[in-house]
């Protein structure tokens, strides 16, 4: 009996520290020192419109914006997840098959490989930097900009995310679709 | 393959080295008064907090005894926040209730250290849940694990065992709750969530609504990592953009994974006093480990098969189920280093995993012992130190001893039942599920790699681990009610067998080391505990794993 007394009083002050205190302290720090990335990284409009988070893929399908890798949740945020296919699976070539009808990628030039499979949560904000310049030439012509501009934007936008530990550079999507708006505004 | 390799050594060396201090500091806070008997002022405090039972040194069994009753304890608080969540305060995106062998399940999961999750987190779980149930469960299963390695390590020293109420207030607000602070602040800067809010909805640059489900992550995150716990904050875990957003909080996760696990073997070896042998079994550990981790790499440079005959560039390795801002070596490593610890959360799909990247995962849940879970981790291995110095004692004609006690018939067979259990559950398990419905109609993907994803949930489930070829539909009333049962007999029984085995030896009398006795400190001793870890370990499993993983290797694959 002694046991369970000592138990519950135990897990009390458990409950107490590690839930109550320690959320409230590091709410409190989230809310004081990193204020929007732990409201989630949301991009707002000047009206205060939100567009999306940063750190979040969104669905883009229009020819005149860079489109983000598969998700197999059609960039749901609010379930996510992978296509939990094996690599084996033929449903991954039947996937891969409309990806590419959709890009048009012929075997000389070839669809690169990040934007043929889809990433673990569907919600990979990235693609290469390769799968951006292998999107120039659509967006320039649906834009009806010369195709230097997109690529000097993709210039701008392409960071490697690991400094020398990751040498190839990626691009955020919603990022360098907002800055090509900008762009055909000016 | 340099940036690979500097991956490695960057992650692996680099928490080793962390691990050293970290041993240091768990000594210091779990056994403080090594050897004598006046309680310092944090003692106090916590005997006043705990009561009665608290303030005298318990025996095995009453050590296993309150240890249970806690478990007990925190069973039922879990499993009645889950079950009345939809009428409890902090739910703002109005989750419902849950079912109840989901319940059950989940209850279990997170008491037994294993966070295997049949339901998605944003979808399922409201804050009140994820934080009261199972964020408290992820600091104190934790702490029961360190405690119950505490206590065997004491008794191996010669001294009693302590008290079980002590341990794990010790491990949970001196060990645990310092380091989650850090690590969840260093995940803040990296961006990672911390809202009660409930989920934004964006108009999307195309117009389309899109529902981003946040919370209160990174609280959450730190201690999932920390107390190898591996239950997700969303349900794709670690992969999710804002439980791990950037290539600097996917290090610091993975550093997180492996630090206590490392530290705890550290601490061993300062309570028993013998820190050459810690260091043997560290070095064995890490070779273990080392191994999967080299293979894992290898393995998953393949490009994905499915895309072989597609227009489709092939120079870079397997990205389904990947994320790209954490470089190409960090998934096969987080898989490794996640599986060998008993953590089980994921940056990417394991399912997606090339078959033979696969397979390294479940060689990990197998062996269980390099480095283990937070404190189990280490009592793991001990049952294979058993076995081996018995075997090696059977072999040169002498009586097998450990650290000067006499290993006969009764502990080795405790040992034994402890490391067979494991292999039944899985085995057994697997095999039912594989000739019924109860599995076959629950999986993703055909042949070999379904087989897989059956043989993968019961390891997950018996190692305590928690991760999972998650196209698995395994939030069924068969998969939650199975492998539920299965994650408590395989907590609980590696840790009452190897505290009963202390309990038997320390009754005999302790013989003092000779150059007769057989060292526990050289590279004879690592060879034979190596070779026992594989052939106990691994053997069991190997005409599982050419059903599954290796098949699919040898049809496709080539």
């Amino acid at each position: 009996m002694e046991f369970f007394l000592s138990s519950i009083r135990i897990a009390c002050a458990t409950m107490l520290v590690c839930v109550g205190g320690y959320t409230s302290v590091v709410w409190a720090v989230g809310a004081a020192v990193t204020p929007q990335t732990a409201q989630g990284s949301l991009i707002t409009t000047l009206d205060g419109r939100v567009i999306g988070s940063r750190q979040v893929a969104q669905a883009f399908t229009q020819p005149h914006y860079f489109w983000p890798r598969p998700s197999a949740v059609d960039y749901n945020a609010a379930a996510a997840g992978g296509s939990n296919k094996s690599p084996t699976s033929t449903d991954l070539t039947d996937r891969a098959s409309k990806t590419i009808a959709a890009f048009g990628a012929t075997p000389e030039n070839p669809l690169p490989a990040d934007l043929a499979a889809a990433s673990g949560a569907g919600l990979d904000p990235h693609i290469t930097e390769r799968a951006a310049r292998y999107q120039a030439e659509r967006i320039a012509r649906a834009r009806n900009v010369p195709v230097s501009v997109v690529n000097t934007l993709i210039d701008r936008s392409a960071v490697s995310p690991g400094g020398v530990l990751t040498p190839d550079r990626l691009v955020n999507v919603l990022e360098i679709n907002l800055a090509l708006d900008n762009v055909a505004i000016r | 393959m340099i940036q690979a390799i500097l991956f490695v050594i960057m992650i692996i060396g680099g928490t080793a080295l962390l691990s050293w201090p970290l041993g240091r500091y768990l000594s210091w806070a779990m056994d403080p008064s090594a050897g004598q008997g006046r309680p310092n002022r944090v003692t106090a405090a916590f005997q006043t907090i705990g009561g009665t039972a608290t303030t005298q040194m318990q025996d095995w069994k009453r050590y296993v005894l309150s240890l249970l009753g806690f478990n007990v304890v925190m069973f039922v608080v879990c499993f009645a926040l889950l079950a009345f969540q939809h009428d409890l305060p902090l739910n703002p995106d109005g989750r419902q209730a849950l079912e109840g062998s989901l319940i059950f399940n989940t209850t279990s999961s997170f008491v037994a250290n294993t966070n295997l999750q049949h339901y998605s987190g944003e979808v399922a779980m409201s804050y009140l849940s994820q934080l009261a149930a199972l964020m408290w469960l992820q600091f104190v299963s934790a702490a029961v694990g360190l405690a119950a390695l505490a206590a065997l390590a004491r008794g191996l020293a010669g001294r009693q065992l302590g008290n079980f109420f002590i341990d794990v207030q010790r491990a949970t607000f001196l060990v645990l709750l310092p380091l989650a602070l850090v690590v969840a602040i260093l995940l803040l800067f990296t961006g990672v969530p911390m809202t009660f809010q409930g989920a934004a909805v964006a108009t999307t640059l195309e117009g389309v609504q899109q529902t981003i489900a946040r919370g209160p992550v990174a609280a959450f995150v730190a201690i999932k990592q920390l107390g190898t716990n591996g239950g997700g904050f969303f349900g794709p875990n670690s992969t999710h953009p804002l439980e791990n957003p950037t290539f600097w909080s996917n290090v610091l996760q993975t550093v997180s994974i492996l630090i206590i696990p490392m530290g705890c073997v550290w601490m061993f070896g300062r309570i028993i006093g013998r820190m050459k042998h810690a260091a043997v079994l560290f070095t064995v550990m890490l070779i273990l480990m080392g191994a999967r981790i080299t293979g894992a790499i290898g393995f998953e440079s393949e490009p994905t098969h499915a895309f072989a005959s597609l227009p489709v560039t092939q120079d870079v390795g397997n990205l389904e189920g990947k994320e790209l801002r954490f470089g190409s070596a960090a998934g096969p490593v987080w898989a490794v280093v996640t599986t060998s610890t008993s953590n089980g959360s994921v940056n990417a799909m394991h399912d997606s995993l090339n078959p033979l990247t696969g397979l390294m995962p479940m060689i990990g849940m197998w062996l269980n012992e390099d480095f283990g879970g937070v404190g189990v981790g280490m009592i793991n291995m001990f049952l294979y130190i058993v076995v081996g110095v018995f075997i090696a004692g059977m072999m040169i004609g002498r009586t097998p001893e450990y650290l000067g006690w006499r290993v006969e018939a009764k502990e080795v067979k405790f040992a034994m039942m402890g490391l067979l259990s494991h292999g039944f559950f899985i085995l057994v398990g697997t095999a039912i599920f594989a000739a019924t419905p109860w599995g076959t109609a629950t999986l993703n993907n055909i042949g070999p790699h379904g087989f897989s994803e059956i043989l993968y949930e019961f390891s997950s489930a018996a190692a305590n681990n928690g991760s999972g070829f998650e196209g698995l539909g395994d939030n069924t009333v068969a998969w939650n009610i199975a492998t539920g049962a299965v994650m408590l007999l395989a907590r609980f029984i590696p840790i009452i067998l190897p505290l009963a085995i202390v309990g038997s030896l320390s009754a005999k009398r302790r013989a003092t080391e000779s150059s007769g006795t057989l060292s526990v400190e050289d590279g004879t001793f690592a060879g034979m505990l190596t070779v026992t870890v594989v052939i106990v370990g691994a053997l069991t499993f190997f005409p599982a794993a050419t059903l599954g993983p290796i098949a699919e290797h040898v049809m496709f694959m080539k």
